[in-house]
């Protein structure tokens, strides 16, 4: 019972860096347990190696297990198998976009460029290869003159 | 000590030192877009050296987690080569040992990935995307520079040349049998990837000559010292300090 309330509120912890997302919608929770006396092990992937919101995804997880009821939390960062912006789900993407933000291209198909995700112009240039976060490409839209990020496909 | 243990130190010191270096481009570099892409970059290198260091720490069982071992080991403990303790040098100092370095891990890293051993494949794994982007950042700026004014390509191939003799090191015998790989094998891919950007930047590949080594034995050049002092001063300085 306390497990799957446990699983319902660590799955919604919204991500720092994406705050249009949880980390159960992009994939990062792998696995939840709550033993007899109420301990919980949360097993989470980074979305990134070198995250910085990762420590504070950690403490955001906890606070949401002990609040479901948790008597104790553990989180376990776990780095096999390797998460990937592949893991995005559809609804997740669209969140992204609705957010301003393009959704990463499948890996299996790299050379994808994204388009705006205010007007759907299709042909956008990079203007930083890097933007507010490590994740995030910064690009521009020829047609409706706005820039914007770009979860990077990785 | 087991040889993975050694060899994961390798991996994580590599990432951990190129980190610091790079680093050192906050707050100095030409423009804001380089100054936020080589933090990034240096942001990438220290998750691979915490995500090494700490696997690394649970291999040895002595207690010692990625702390204990980025900030308490002295400079001959340290298993990096010595490219990534150079100095900086101008921008295309950088950029070529970010070429050169990048395109090594990210080899590397995609042969790693594939690895028998789950938590050295996983990391592997990550580790080869994120490097993959140093490879494009490093290549861009490569060809801008080397196929550029007559300024930017002789500072772009001078660049090059001091860096060049420090990349053989990459490619020494070490590694430990759980990584499955020869890393000499390694360097006939690395040198096609290389030789494309710099044909593309009209820049020659420098001769072999000269050749750094050490570095995994716990040589390192006289610009080390000073690297790990600064790393590791507020460590040592307060003991068991907690934010």
């Amino acid at each position: 019972m306390v497990r799957a309330e446990v699983e319902a509120a660590v799955g919604a912890v919204p991500d720092p860096e994406l705050q249009v997302l949880s980390i159960g919608e992009l994939g990062m929770l792998r696995e939840v347990s709550v033993d007899d006396d109420g301990n919980a092990v949360v097993v989470v992937t980074p979305t990134y190696l070198g995250c910085p919101a990762l420590e504070l995804i950690k403490a955001d997880i906890a606070a949401a297990a002990r609040a479901a009821g948790a008597a104790d939390v553990e989180v376990v960062v776990s780095m096999s198998p390797p998460w990937t912006t592949d893991w995005l789900s559809e609804t997740a993407r669209a969140k992204l976009a609705d957010a301003g933000i393009a959704p990463p291209g499948r890996l299996s198909l790299p050379l994808l460029q994204p388009g705006c995700p205010r007007c759907a112009f299709p042909d956008t240039t990079e203007l930083a290869s890097s933007g507010a976060a490590a994740c995030m490409a910064l690009r521009l839209c020829p047609s409706c003159r706005e820039p914007f990020e770009h979860l990077k496909a990785h | 000590m087991t040889a993975l243990f050694d060899y994961l130190l390798g991996l994580g010191d590599d990432a951990l030192v190129a980190a610091q270096r790079t680093a050192e481009w906050c707050a100095r570099a030409p423009q804001l877009e380089e100054e936020v892409a080589l933090a990034n970059i240096a942001l990438d290198q220290l998750g691979q050296a915490r995500a090494f260091l700490t696997y690394a720490g649970e291999l040895e069982g002595a207690g010692r987690d990625e702390d204990a071992l980025a900030f308490l080991r002295d400079e001959h403990e340290f298993r990096n080569v010595q490219l990534v303790e150079l100095p900086n040098g101008d921008f295309a100092t950088t950029v070529a040992k970010t070429l050169l370095l990048s395109a090594y891990q990210n080899l590397l890293y995609t042969r790693l990935s594939r690895a028998a051993e789950p938590q050295l494949a996983g990391i592997a794994a990550k580790a080869a995307k994120e490097s993959a982007f140093h490879v494009s950042y490093a290549s861009v700026w490569t060809v801008r520079l080397g196929d550029g004014t007559p300024l930017s390509h002789r500072r772009m191939r001078d660049a090059v040349e001091e860096v060049w003799p420090y990349t053989h090191e990459l490619f020494e015998p070490w590694a430990a049998p759980e990584a499955g790989l020869d890393p000499a094998a390694l360097r006939g891919p690395w040198l096609e990837v290389v030789d494309r950007v710099l044909g593309e930047a009209t820049l020659a590949r420098p001769r072999d000559g000269w050749a750094a080594t050490g570095g995994r034995e716990g040589r390192h050049t006289e610009w080390f010292g000073p690297l790990l002092a600064e790393m590791q001063y507020v460590h040592r300085a307060h003991v068991g300090a907690r934010w």
